[in-house]
Protein backbone atom coordinates (compact mmCIF):
# COMPACT_ATOMS: atom_id res chain seq x y z
CA UNK A 1 0.00 0.00 0.00
CA UNK A 2 1.09 3.48 -1.04
CA UNK A 3 1.16 6.12 1.61
CA UNK A 4 -1.05 8.58 0.36
CA UNK A 5 1.01 12.07 -0.54
CA UNK A 6 -0.21 14.52 1.89
CA UNK A 7 -1.32 17.80 0.25
CA UNK A 8 -1.16 16.16 -3.71
CA UNK A 9 -4.24 16.58 -5.94
CA UNK A 10 -2.55 16.21 -9.18
CA UNK A 11 -3.05 18.06 -11.91
CA UNK A 12 -7.10 18.76 -11.16
CA UNK A 13 -9.32 20.97 -10.72
CA UNK A 14 -13.06 19.94 -10.43
CA UNK A 15 -15.66 22.16 -10.00
CA UNK A 16 -18.83 20.32 -8.82
CA UNK A 17 -21.33 21.46 -11.28
CA UNK A 18 -19.63 20.03 -13.87
CA UNK A 19 -19.40 16.48 -12.08
CA UNK A 20 -22.22 14.90 -14.14
CA UNK A 21 -20.35 15.78 -17.08
CA UNK A 22 -16.95 14.24 -16.06
CA UNK A 23 -16.89 10.17 -16.58
CA UNK A 24 -15.64 8.38 -13.30
CA UNK A 25 -12.01 8.26 -12.60
CA UNK A 26 -10.88 11.28 -14.26
CA UNK A 27 -10.61 14.93 -13.64
CA UNK A 28 -10.91 17.92 -15.60
CA UNK A 29 -8.50 19.87 -16.80
CA UNK A 30 -7.79 23.04 -18.47
CA UNK A 31 -4.85 22.06 -20.53
CA UNK A 32 -4.64 19.87 -23.19
CA UNK A 33 -1.93 17.46 -22.60
CA UNK A 34 -0.37 16.16 -25.19
CA UNK A 35 -0.56 12.45 -25.75
CA UNK A 36 2.27 10.34 -27.76
CA UNK A 37 4.03 7.08 -28.46
CA UNK A 38 6.11 8.52 -30.56
CA UNK A 39 7.72 11.24 -32.86
CA UNK A 40 5.95 14.02 -34.41
CA UNK A 41 5.04 13.42 -38.13
CA UNK A 42 4.85 16.37 -40.14
CA UNK A 43 3.42 15.79 -43.19
CA UNK A 44 2.92 19.04 -46.00
CA UNK A 45 -0.46 19.96 -46.52
CA UNK A 46 0.37 19.25 -50.13
CA UNK A 47 1.50 15.92 -49.71
CA UNK A 48 -1.42 14.69 -47.43
CA UNK A 49 -5.15 13.10 -48.35
CA UNK A 50 -7.24 11.21 -46.84
CA UNK A 51 -8.44 8.05 -47.97
CA UNK A 52 -10.99 5.53 -47.41
CA UNK A 53 -10.10 1.23 -47.97
CA UNK A 54 -11.56 -1.46 -48.21
CA UNK A 55 -10.21 -4.91 -48.61
CA UNK A 56 -6.63 -2.94 -49.52
CA UNK A 57 -7.98 -0.98 -51.94
CA UNK A 58 -8.64 3.02 -51.57
CA UNK A 59 -12.18 3.46 -52.74
CA UNK A 60 -12.10 7.37 -52.15
CA UNK A 61 -9.73 9.88 -51.77
CA UNK A 62 -9.53 13.51 -51.08
CA UNK A 63 -6.48 15.84 -51.27
CA UNK A 64 -6.00 18.81 -48.14
CA UNK A 65 -8.11 21.38 -50.80
CA UNK A 66 -11.02 18.61 -51.29
CA UNK A 67 -11.37 17.39 -47.79
CA UNK A 68 -11.86 21.42 -47.02
CA UNK A 69 -14.30 22.11 -49.61
CA UNK A 70 -16.52 19.79 -47.90
CA UNK A 71 -19.09 20.93 -45.44
CA UNK A 72 -17.71 21.88 -42.18
CA UNK A 73 -19.24 21.88 -38.87
CA UNK A 74 -18.50 23.37 -35.67
CA UNK A 75 -18.41 21.47 -33.05
CA UNK A 76 -18.44 21.40 -28.95
CA UNK A 77 -17.33 18.33 -27.44
CA UNK A 78 -16.16 17.49 -23.71
CA UNK A 79 -13.06 14.92 -24.35
CA UNK A 80 -12.18 12.35 -21.84
CA UNK A 81 -8.16 10.54 -21.79
CA UNK A 82 -7.53 7.49 -20.50
CA UNK A 83 -4.56 8.80 -18.59
CA UNK A 84 -7.51 10.38 -16.66
CA UNK A 85 -7.71 13.97 -17.49
CA UNK A 86 -10.83 15.02 -19.02
CA UNK A 87 -11.06 18.56 -21.18
CA UNK A 88 -14.61 19.98 -21.35
CA UNK A 89 -16.32 22.18 -24.18
CA UNK A 90 -13.32 22.27 -26.68
CA UNK A 91 -14.15 23.66 -30.11
CA UNK A 92 -13.23 22.39 -33.36
CA UNK A 93 -13.61 22.77 -37.14
CA UNK A 94 -13.70 19.22 -38.83
CA UNK A 95 -16.11 17.51 -41.62
CA UNK A 96 -18.05 14.70 -40.50
CA UNK A 97 -17.26 11.13 -40.97
CA UNK A 98 -20.98 10.77 -42.18
CA UNK A 99 -20.11 13.02 -45.01
CA UNK A 100 -17.04 10.95 -45.75
CA UNK A 101 -18.89 7.56 -46.01
CA UNK A 102 -21.53 9.07 -48.02
CA UNK A 103 -19.30 8.82 -50.72
CA UNK A 104 -18.99 5.31 -50.54
CA UNK A 105 -20.68 2.17 -51.30
CA UNK A 106 -19.78 -0.47 -48.56
CA UNK A 107 -21.47 -2.67 -45.99
CA UNK A 108 -18.66 -2.86 -43.54
CA UNK A 109 -19.38 -2.85 -40.00
CA UNK A 110 -16.01 -1.86 -38.01
CA UNK A 111 -12.96 0.90 -39.31
CA UNK A 112 -9.81 0.56 -38.47
CA UNK A 113 -8.21 4.23 -38.80
CA UNK A 114 -4.90 4.85 -39.92
CA UNK A 115 -2.16 7.35 -39.40
CA UNK A 116 1.00 9.15 -40.51
CA UNK A 117 3.78 7.56 -38.18
CA UNK A 118 2.07 4.17 -38.18
CA UNK A 119 -0.67 4.49 -35.11
CA UNK A 120 -3.81 2.88 -35.63
CA UNK A 121 -7.32 2.08 -33.51
CA UNK A 122 -10.25 0.50 -34.56
CA UNK A 123 -14.04 1.62 -34.13
CA UNK A 124 -17.44 0.32 -34.25
CA UNK A 125 -18.99 1.91 -37.74
CA UNK A 126 -22.17 2.70 -35.63
CA UNK A 127 -19.72 4.61 -33.46
CA UNK A 128 -18.10 6.96 -36.50
CA UNK A 129 -21.72 7.31 -37.94
CA UNK A 130 -24.56 9.89 -37.09
CA UNK A 131 -23.40 12.69 -36.02
CA UNK A 132 -20.58 11.20 -33.37
CA UNK A 133 -17.47 11.45 -35.21
CA UNK A 134 -15.55 13.78 -37.73
CA UNK A 135 -11.80 14.47 -39.10
CA UNK A 136 -11.09 17.56 -37.27
CA UNK A 137 -8.28 20.18 -38.21
CA UNK A 138 -9.02 23.67 -36.21
CA UNK A 139 -8.40 23.70 -32.58
CA UNK A 140 -9.89 26.50 -30.88
CA UNK A 141 -10.10 28.70 -33.44
CA UNK A 142 -6.72 27.81 -34.90
CA UNK A 143 -4.87 24.89 -37.33
CA UNK A 144 -4.74 21.97 -35.24
CA UNK A 145 -0.78 22.38 -33.98
CA UNK A 146 0.97 18.78 -35.07
CA UNK A 147 1.60 18.03 -31.78
CA UNK A 148 -2.35 17.70 -31.16
CA UNK A 149 -2.97 15.46 -34.26
CA UNK A 150 -2.56 18.17 -36.99
CA UNK A 151 -2.77 18.52 -39.72
CA UNK A 152 -5.90 16.81 -38.84
CA UNK A 153 -7.11 14.09 -36.54
CA UNK A 154 -10.22 11.90 -35.89
CA UNK A 155 -12.91 12.99 -33.18
CA UNK A 156 -15.25 10.68 -31.66
CA UNK A 157 -15.43 12.87 -28.47
CA UNK A 158 -17.98 9.86 -26.86
CA UNK A 159 -15.31 7.50 -26.35
CA UNK A 160 -12.05 7.62 -24.65
CA UNK A 161 -9.43 10.12 -26.64
CA UNK A 162 -6.53 7.55 -28.21
CA UNK A 163 -9.65 6.38 -30.49
CA UNK A 164 -9.17 10.27 -31.78
CA UNK A 165 -6.13 9.33 -33.84
CA UNK A 166 -3.95 11.58 -34.25
CA UNK A 167 -2.39 12.36 -38.04
CA UNK A 168 -5.36 10.67 -39.25
CA UNK A 169 -4.73 9.53 -42.79
CA UNK A 170 -8.00 7.15 -43.27
CA UNK A 171 -10.39 4.48 -42.87
CA UNK A 172 -9.89 1.10 -43.46
CA UNK A 173 -13.55 -0.48 -43.82
CA UNK A 174 -13.74 -4.03 -41.97
CA UNK A 175 -16.58 -6.50 -41.93
CA UNK A 176 -14.64 -7.78 -38.60
CA UNK A 177 -12.76 -6.25 -35.39
CA UNK A 178 -9.74 -5.60 -35.59
CA UNK A 179 -7.18 -4.56 -32.75
CA UNK A 180 -5.53 -1.15 -33.49
CA UNK A 181 -2.10 -0.10 -31.62
CA UNK A 182 -3.24 0.63 -27.70
CA UNK A 183 -5.96 -2.19 -28.22
CA UNK A 184 -3.29 -4.58 -29.70
CA UNK A 185 -1.57 -4.26 -26.10
CA UNK A 186 -4.68 -4.86 -23.76
CA UNK A 187 -6.24 -1.16 -24.16
CA UNK A 188 -10.52 -2.07 -24.78
CA UNK A 189 -11.70 -2.52 -28.34
CA UNK A 190 -14.15 -0.34 -27.53
CA UNK A 191 -13.15 2.13 -24.77
CA UNK A 192 -16.51 3.91 -23.60
CA UNK A 193 -15.51 6.33 -20.36
CA UNK A 194 -19.08 6.35 -19.00
CA UNK A 195 -18.16 2.37 -18.29
CA UNK A 196 -14.22 3.15 -17.36
CA UNK A 197 -14.03 0.37 -20.35
CA UNK A 198 -10.11 0.87 -19.76
CA UNK A 199 -8.38 -2.61 -20.67
CA UNK A 200 -9.73 -5.28 -22.05
CA UNK A 201 -12.48 -6.96 -20.01
CA UNK A 202 -13.03 -4.20 -18.22
CA UNK B 1 5.49 -12.46 -2.98
CA UNK B 2 4.01 -10.16 -0.14
CA UNK B 3 7.49 -9.98 2.50
CA UNK B 4 9.77 -11.02 -0.03
CA UNK B 5 12.51 -9.23 -1.74
CA UNK B 6 13.79 -10.21 -4.89
CA UNK B 7 17.62 -9.77 -5.62
CA UNK B 8 17.95 -6.87 -7.80
CA UNK B 9 14.31 -6.57 -8.35
CA UNK B 10 13.45 -2.31 -7.48
CA UNK B 11 10.55 -2.12 -5.70
CA UNK B 12 8.81 1.19 -4.04
CA UNK B 13 10.14 2.22 -0.81
CA UNK B 14 8.78 4.99 1.94
CA UNK B 15 11.64 7.74 2.32
CA UNK B 16 11.04 10.71 4.95
CA UNK B 17 11.89 14.11 4.18
CA UNK B 18 14.44 15.28 6.33
CA UNK B 19 15.36 19.33 4.88
CA UNK B 20 14.42 21.22 2.34
CA UNK B 21 16.67 23.43 0.82
CA UNK B 22 16.17 26.65 -1.39
CA UNK B 23 18.93 26.59 -4.05
CA UNK B 24 17.29 29.35 -6.44
CA UNK B 25 13.94 30.88 -6.74
CA UNK B 26 12.78 27.92 -8.38
CA UNK B 27 14.63 25.35 -7.50
CA UNK B 28 15.18 22.66 -3.92
CA UNK B 29 17.13 20.34 -2.81
CA UNK B 30 15.07 17.65 -1.07
CA UNK B 31 16.72 15.55 1.80
CA UNK B 32 15.68 12.12 1.91
CA UNK B 33 15.99 9.46 4.83
CA UNK B 34 15.79 6.01 3.02
CA UNK B 35 16.13 2.98 5.34
CA UNK B 36 15.94 0.86 2.78
CA UNK B 37 18.48 2.16 0.29
CA UNK B 38 20.49 0.07 -1.41
CA UNK B 39 23.29 3.02 -1.91
CA UNK B 40 24.10 4.40 -5.19
CA UNK B 41 26.67 5.55 -8.04
CA UNK B 42 27.28 8.76 -9.20
CA UNK B 43 25.03 9.78 -11.88
CA UNK B 44 21.98 7.29 -10.96
CA UNK B 45 18.10 8.99 -10.59
CA UNK B 46 15.26 7.39 -8.74
CA UNK B 47 11.91 7.45 -9.61
CA UNK B 48 9.20 9.50 -7.25
CA UNK B 49 5.56 8.74 -7.03
CA UNK B 50 2.86 10.73 -5.47
CA UNK B 51 -0.45 8.99 -4.83
CA UNK B 52 -3.88 11.66 -3.76
CA UNK B 53 -6.24 10.29 -1.02
CA UNK B 54 -8.82 9.17 -4.21
CA UNK B 55 -5.87 6.50 -5.80
CA UNK B 56 -4.69 8.80 -8.09
CA UNK B 57 -0.94 8.83 -9.29
CA UNK B 58 1.69 10.53 -10.42
CA UNK B 59 5.27 9.62 -11.20
CA UNK B 60 8.40 11.13 -12.17
CA UNK B 61 12.00 10.42 -12.53
CA UNK B 62 14.83 12.79 -10.39
CA UNK B 63 18.44 12.40 -10.53
CA UNK B 64 20.01 11.88 -7.15
CA UNK B 65 21.89 14.96 -6.05
CA UNK B 66 24.16 13.87 -3.90
CA UNK B 67 27.66 11.46 -3.66
CA UNK B 68 27.77 8.17 -3.21
CA UNK B 69 28.17 6.83 0.39
CA UNK B 70 26.03 10.42 1.23
CA UNK B 71 22.32 10.30 2.55
CA UNK B 72 19.53 10.85 -0.88
CA UNK B 73 19.26 14.06 -1.78
CA UNK B 74 17.12 14.98 -4.90
CA UNK B 75 17.09 18.47 -6.60
CA UNK B 76 14.33 19.74 -8.33
CA UNK B 77 13.49 22.73 -10.71
CA UNK B 78 9.44 24.12 -10.33
CA UNK B 79 7.81 24.19 -13.50
CA UNK B 80 4.52 26.64 -12.75
CA UNK B 81 2.17 24.33 -15.23
CA UNK B 82 4.19 20.89 -14.03
CA UNK B 83 2.01 18.25 -11.74
CA UNK B 84 4.33 16.83 -9.68
CA UNK B 85 7.71 19.64 -9.69
CA UNK B 86 5.32 21.95 -7.59
CA UNK B 87 4.02 19.61 -4.85
CA UNK B 88 7.88 18.66 -4.75
CA UNK B 89 9.19 22.21 -3.96
CA UNK B 90 6.04 23.66 -2.68
CA UNK B 91 3.91 21.90 -0.96
CA UNK B 92 6.16 18.58 0.63
CA UNK B 93 7.47 19.82 4.33
CA UNK B 94 9.79 17.88 6.37
CA UNK B 95 8.78 14.89 8.29
CA UNK B 96 6.57 13.92 4.97
CA UNK B 97 6.48 10.31 3.68
CA UNK B 98 8.06 10.06 -0.15
CA UNK B 99 7.26 7.10 -1.88
CA UNK B 100 10.83 6.47 -4.45
CA UNK B 101 12.07 3.72 -6.28
CA UNK B 102 15.91 3.54 -6.84
CA UNK B 103 18.36 3.60 -7.43
CA UNK B 104 17.97 3.82 -11.56
CA UNK B 105 20.50 3.58 -14.30
CA UNK B 106 24.04 2.19 -14.87
CA UNK B 107 24.72 3.89 -18.00
CA UNK B 108 24.97 7.82 -17.18
CA UNK B 109 26.97 6.88 -14.64
CA UNK B 110 30.74 7.48 -13.27
CA UNK B 111 32.07 5.06 -11.43
CA UNK B 112 34.99 7.06 -9.56
CA UNK B 113 37.23 5.06 -12.50
CA UNK B 114 40.63 7.03 -11.65
CA UNK B 115 42.57 6.89 -14.98
CA UNK B 116 42.82 9.65 -16.29
CA UNK B 117 40.75 10.19 -19.14
CA UNK B 118 39.22 13.57 -18.07
CA UNK B 119 35.22 14.14 -18.10
CA UNK B 120 33.28 16.75 -20.05
CA UNK B 121 30.42 17.94 -18.11
CA UNK B 122 27.80 19.55 -20.34
CA UNK B 123 24.68 20.69 -18.29
CA UNK B 124 21.85 22.87 -19.11
CA UNK B 125 19.49 23.71 -16.10
CA UNK B 126 18.56 20.84 -14.04
CA UNK B 127 20.15 18.40 -16.18
CA UNK B 128 23.41 20.07 -13.70
CA UNK B 129 22.17 17.63 -10.97
CA UNK B 130 23.75 13.79 -11.67
CA UNK B 131 26.55 16.12 -12.76
CA UNK B 132 26.84 16.98 -9.50
CA UNK B 133 27.08 13.94 -7.62
CA UNK B 134 29.91 13.24 -9.82
CA UNK B 135 31.95 16.32 -9.01
CA UNK B 136 31.43 15.34 -5.50
CA UNK B 137 32.00 11.78 -5.58
CA UNK B 138 35.10 13.12 -7.30
CA UNK B 139 36.08 15.22 -4.64
CA UNK B 140 35.06 12.82 -1.63
CA UNK B 141 37.33 10.37 -3.65
CA UNK B 142 40.20 12.84 -4.06
CA UNK B 143 40.38 11.75 -7.66
CA UNK B 144 42.40 13.56 -9.78
CA UNK B 145 40.81 13.35 -13.11
CA UNK B 146 40.33 16.49 -14.89
CA UNK B 147 37.17 17.61 -15.30
CA UNK B 148 35.29 20.77 -17.34
CA UNK B 149 31.76 21.73 -16.21
CA UNK B 150 29.72 23.47 -19.09
CA UNK B 151 27.05 24.59 -17.61
CA UNK B 152 24.15 26.21 -19.58
CA UNK B 153 21.78 28.65 -17.22
CA UNK B 154 19.21 31.40 -18.22
CA UNK B 155 21.24 33.83 -15.64
CA UNK B 156 23.39 34.03 -12.80
CA UNK B 157 20.33 33.39 -10.50
CA UNK B 158 19.68 30.48 -12.04
CA UNK B 159 22.85 28.59 -11.37
CA UNK B 160 21.87 25.77 -9.17
CA UNK B 161 24.80 25.03 -6.68
CA UNK B 162 26.68 28.35 -7.51
CA UNK B 163 28.55 28.53 -3.84
CA UNK B 164 29.72 24.63 -3.84
CA UNK B 165 30.90 25.11 -7.99
CA UNK B 166 32.72 28.11 -7.42
CA UNK B 167 34.78 26.58 -4.39
CA UNK B 168 35.50 23.74 -6.72
CA UNK B 169 39.53 23.00 -6.27
CA UNK B 170 42.02 22.18 -8.46
CA UNK B 171 41.93 20.07 -11.47
CA UNK B 172 38.00 21.06 -11.72
CA UNK B 173 36.94 24.35 -14.46
CA UNK B 174 33.34 25.27 -13.80
CA UNK B 175 32.46 27.59 -17.25
CA UNK B 176 28.99 28.99 -17.21
CA UNK B 177 26.97 30.50 -20.14
CA UNK B 178 24.09 32.75 -19.44
CA UNK B 179 21.20 32.47 -22.20
CA UNK B 180 19.07 34.97 -21.17
CA UNK B 181 20.28 37.50 -18.82
CA UNK B 182 23.93 38.80 -17.70
CA UNK B 183 25.01 40.68 -15.18
CA UNK B 184 26.93 44.05 -15.82
CA UNK B 185 30.30 43.66 -17.11
CA UNK B 186 29.46 39.82 -17.64
CA UNK B 187 32.84 38.26 -18.99
CA UNK B 188 31.53 34.83 -19.44
CA UNK B 189 30.26 32.96 -22.35
CA UNK B 190 26.32 33.90 -23.41
CA UNK B 191 23.89 32.52 -25.52
CA UNK B 192 23.10 28.40 -26.55
CA UNK B 193 25.64 26.05 -26.06
CA UNK B 194 26.94 25.53 -30.02
CA UNK B 195 28.96 24.01 -31.74
CA UNK B 196 31.29 27.14 -31.80
CA UNK B 197 31.18 27.23 -28.32
CA UNK B 198 32.31 23.24 -27.79
CA UNK B 199 35.14 23.59 -29.84
CA UNK B 200 36.77 26.48 -27.61
CA UNK B 201 35.30 25.17 -23.93
CA UNK B 202 35.57 21.13 -24.70
CA UNK B 203 38.29 19.04 -24.54
CA UNK B 204 40.16 18.47 -28.12
CA UNK B 205 38.64 14.81 -29.39
CA UNK B 206 42.84 13.58 -29.08
CA UNK B 207 42.29 14.06 -25.18
CA UNK B 208 39.72 11.03 -25.17
CA UNK B 209 37.65 12.58 -22.32
CA UNK B 210 34.29 11.21 -21.61
CA UNK B 211 31.00 13.35 -22.03
CA UNK B 212 27.96 13.46 -20.12
CA UNK B 213 25.77 15.54 -21.35
CA UNK B 214 22.11 16.36 -19.44
CA UNK B 215 19.13 18.43 -19.12
CA UNK B 216 16.12 19.00 -21.46
CA UNK B 217 16.10 17.13 -24.59
CA UNK B 218 16.82 19.80 -27.36
CA UNK B 219 19.46 21.12 -25.34
CA UNK B 220 20.73 17.18 -25.34
CA UNK B 221 20.01 16.54 -29.44
CA UNK B 222 22.30 20.05 -30.07
CA UNK B 223 25.10 19.27 -27.46
CA UNK B 224 25.89 15.92 -28.12
CA UNK B 225 25.79 16.08 -32.17
CA UNK B 226 28.32 18.97 -31.91
CA UNK B 227 30.04 16.73 -29.96
CA UNK B 228 30.13 13.86 -32.05
CA UNK B 229 30.75 16.74 -35.35
CA UNK B 230 33.57 18.16 -33.23
CA UNK B 231 35.36 14.58 -33.55
CA UNK B 232 34.05 12.71 -30.00
CA UNK B 233 33.32 9.00 -30.59
CA UNK B 234 29.68 8.85 -30.27
CA UNK B 235 30.17 5.65 -27.13
CA UNK B 236 32.42 8.65 -25.50
CA UNK B 237 29.43 10.81 -25.44
CA UNK B 238 26.63 9.81 -22.54
CA UNK B 239 23.52 11.39 -22.89
CA UNK B 240 20.24 11.51 -20.35
CA UNK B 241 17.22 13.37 -21.72
CA UNK B 242 15.17 15.54 -18.97
CA UNK B 243 12.17 15.84 -21.34
CA UNK B 244 10.89 18.96 -23.02
CA UNK B 245 11.13 20.83 -19.54
CA UNK B 246 12.18 24.24 -18.50
CA UNK B 247 15.08 26.43 -19.52
CA UNK B 248 18.39 26.25 -20.01
CA UNK C 1 10.34 17.71 -28.52
CA UNK C 2 9.44 16.13 -25.34
CA UNK C 3 10.79 12.80 -25.76
CA UNK C 4 12.88 10.93 -23.21
CA UNK C 5 15.32 8.49 -23.67
CA UNK C 6 16.23 4.80 -22.05
CA UNK C 7 17.16 6.03 -18.85
CA UNK C 8 13.53 7.35 -17.95
CA UNK C 9 12.59 3.48 -18.14
CA UNK C 10 15.07 2.11 -16.55
CA UNK C 11 13.30 1.73 -12.82
CA UNK C 12 10.33 0.52 -14.48
CA UNK C 13 12.59 -2.11 -16.75
CA UNK C 14 14.29 -3.10 -13.57
CA UNK C 15 10.99 -3.51 -11.82
CA UNK C 16 9.59 -5.98 -14.67
CA UNK C 17 13.14 -7.67 -15.65
CA UNK C 18 15.25 -8.06 -11.94
CA UNK C 19 18.44 -6.76 -13.47
CA UNK C 20 19.02 -2.81 -14.71
CA UNK C 21 18.70 -2.65 -18.12
CA UNK C 22 19.79 0.81 -19.69
CA UNK C 23 23.07 -0.84 -20.39
CA UNK C 24 21.66 -3.83 -22.35
CA UNK C 25 22.64 -3.35 -26.39
CA UNK C 26 19.39 -3.92 -27.96
CA UNK C 27 19.13 -4.82 -31.54
CA UNK C 28 16.45 -3.43 -33.50
CA UNK C 29 14.04 -6.38 -35.59
CA UNK C 30 13.35 -3.82 -38.24
CA UNK C 31 16.51 -2.04 -39.16
CA UNK C 32 19.30 -4.13 -37.67
CA UNK C 33 20.83 -1.04 -35.51
CA UNK C 34 22.24 -2.29 -32.45
CA UNK C 35 22.14 0.50 -29.74
CA UNK C 36 22.88 0.77 -25.81
CA UNK C 37 18.79 0.87 -24.46
CA UNK C 38 19.63 4.23 -22.66
CA UNK C 39 20.18 5.88 -25.88
CA UNK C 40 16.62 4.53 -27.61
CA UNK C 41 13.57 7.20 -28.12
CA UNK C 42 11.66 6.68 -25.27
CA UNK C 43 7.61 8.58 -24.86
CA UNK C 44 5.93 8.11 -21.41
CA UNK C 45 3.28 10.33 -22.54
CA UNK C 46 0.27 7.93 -23.26
CA UNK C 47 -1.90 5.59 -21.80
CA UNK C 48 1.69 2.85 -22.04
CA UNK C 49 5.62 3.23 -22.02
CA UNK C 50 6.74 3.16 -25.68
CA UNK C 51 10.74 2.20 -26.34
CA UNK C 52 11.64 2.86 -30.44
CA UNK C 53 14.63 2.46 -32.24
CA UNK C 54 16.99 5.32 -32.38
CA UNK C 55 17.82 4.92 -36.01
CA UNK C 56 14.53 4.29 -37.89
CA UNK C 57 11.81 4.94 -35.11
CA UNK C 58 10.43 0.81 -35.01
CA UNK C 59 8.50 0.56 -31.59
CA UNK C 60 11.07 -1.66 -29.78
CA UNK C 61 8.97 -2.04 -26.61
CA UNK C 62 5.99 -1.65 -24.89
CA UNK C 63 5.02 -1.66 -21.30
CA UNK C 64 1.25 -1.28 -20.51
CA UNK C 65 0.34 -1.56 -16.88
CA UNK C 66 -2.68 -3.05 -15.24
CA UNK C 67 -3.32 -2.14 -11.59
CA UNK C 68 -0.10 -3.70 -10.84
CA UNK C 69 0.65 -5.94 -14.12
CA UNK C 70 2.96 -5.37 -16.53
CA UNK C 71 2.27 -6.35 -19.92
CA UNK C 72 5.12 -6.26 -22.01
CA UNK C 73 5.72 -6.45 -25.86
CA UNK C 74 9.14 -6.65 -27.12
CA UNK C 75 8.38 -7.73 -30.73
CA UNK C 76 10.50 -5.21 -32.18
CA UNK C 77 13.56 -6.43 -30.46
CA UNK C 78 15.95 -9.00 -32.33
CA UNK C 79 18.42 -9.25 -29.27
CA UNK C 80 18.31 -7.91 -25.99
CA UNK C 81 21.49 -8.52 -23.96
CA UNK C 82 23.03 -7.49 -20.62
CA UNK C 83 25.53 -5.32 -20.40
CA UNK C 84 28.88 -7.40 -20.68
CA UNK C 85 26.88 -10.18 -22.61
CA UNK C 86 26.96 -10.87 -26.05
CA UNK C 87 24.23 -12.24 -28.17
C1 LIG D 1 16.14 10.38 -15.89
C2 LIG D 1 15.52 11.71 -15.51
C3 LIG D 1 16.07 12.47 -14.50
C4 LIG D 1 15.51 13.69 -14.15
N1 LIG D 1 16.09 14.43 -13.15
C5 LIG D 1 15.57 15.62 -12.79
C6 LIG D 1 16.17 16.40 -11.76
O1 LIG D 1 17.18 16.01 -11.17
N2 LIG D 1 15.61 17.59 -11.43
C7 LIG D 1 14.48 18.05 -12.07
O2 LIG D 1 14.01 19.12 -11.71
N3 LIG D 1 13.90 17.34 -13.06
C8 LIG D 1 14.41 16.12 -13.43
N4 LIG D 1 13.79 15.39 -14.42
C9 LIG D 1 12.51 15.88 -14.99
C10 LIG D 1 11.37 15.40 -14.10
O3 LIG D 1 11.24 13.99 -14.23
C11 LIG D 1 10.00 15.97 -14.50
O4 LIG D 1 9.81 15.81 -15.87
C12 LIG D 1 9.88 17.44 -14.16
O5 LIG D 1 10.04 17.65 -12.77
C13 LIG D 1 8.52 17.97 -14.59
O6 LIG D 1 7.51 17.25 -13.94
P1 LIG D 1 6.13 17.95 -13.58
O7 LIG D 1 5.20 16.88 -13.15
O8 LIG D 1 6.33 19.09 -12.66
O9 LIG D 1 5.68 18.55 -14.94
P2 LIG D 1 4.69 17.89 -15.97
O10 LIG D 1 3.33 17.94 -15.41
O11 LIG D 1 5.21 16.58 -16.39
O12 LIG D 1 4.87 18.94 -17.10
C14 LIG D 1 6.16 19.21 -17.68
C15 LIG D 1 6.02 20.24 -18.74
O13 LIG D 1 5.39 19.69 -19.84
C16 LIG D 1 4.14 20.26 -20.01
N5 LIG D 1 3.23 19.13 -20.07
C17 LIG D 1 2.75 18.40 -19.06
N6 LIG D 1 2.02 17.39 -19.50
C18 LIG D 1 2.04 17.53 -20.81
C19 LIG D 1 1.51 16.77 -21.82
N7 LIG D 1 0.77 15.66 -21.61
N8 LIG D 1 1.74 17.18 -23.05
C20 LIG D 1 2.50 18.27 -23.30
N9 LIG D 1 3.04 19.01 -22.39
C21 LIG D 1 2.82 18.63 -21.16
C22 LIG D 1 3.84 21.08 -18.81
O14 LIG D 1 3.06 22.18 -19.17
C23 LIG D 1 5.19 21.42 -18.32
O15 LIG D 1 5.71 22.56 -18.97
C24 LIG D 1 14.36 14.17 -14.81
C25 LIG D 1 13.80 13.41 -15.84
C26 LIG D 1 14.37 12.19 -16.20
C27 LIG D 1 13.74 11.40 -17.30
ZN1 LIG E 1 15.65 0.20 -36.20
Amino acid sequence: MSPISRGFHGRRREPAEQSSRVPPGQYVTQDFPVLSAGPTPRTALDNWSFSIRQSGNTSKSWTWSELQDLPVEDVTADIHCVTRWSKLDTRWRAVSVDTLLAQVEHNARYVLAFCDGGYTTNLPLADVTAGQAWVAFDYDGEPLAPEHGGPARLLVPHLYFWKSAKWVRGLELLDKDEPGFWETYGYNMYGDPWREQRYAGD
Amino acid sequence: MAGTAVRGRLTWQVSAVTALIDETASVKTIELQAPDWAGHLAGQHLDVRLTAEDGYRAERSYSIASAPGEPVALTVERLEDGEVSPYLTEELRPGDDLEIRGPVGGYFVWDGDDSVTPLMLIAGGSGVVPLRSILRHRSNLRSTVPVRLLYSARSLADVIYRDELDQEGAGVEVIYTLTRQQPQGWTGHRGRVDKSMLSEVAWPPDQQAIAYVCGPTPFVETVASSLVGLGYPAQRVKTERFGGIGGS
Amino acid sequence: MDDLDGNAMGGLMQEIFGVEMTTAIETCAHCGNAAVVAETAVYLRGPGAVMRCPTCTNILMVVVRRQDMHCVDMQGIASLSPAGQTA
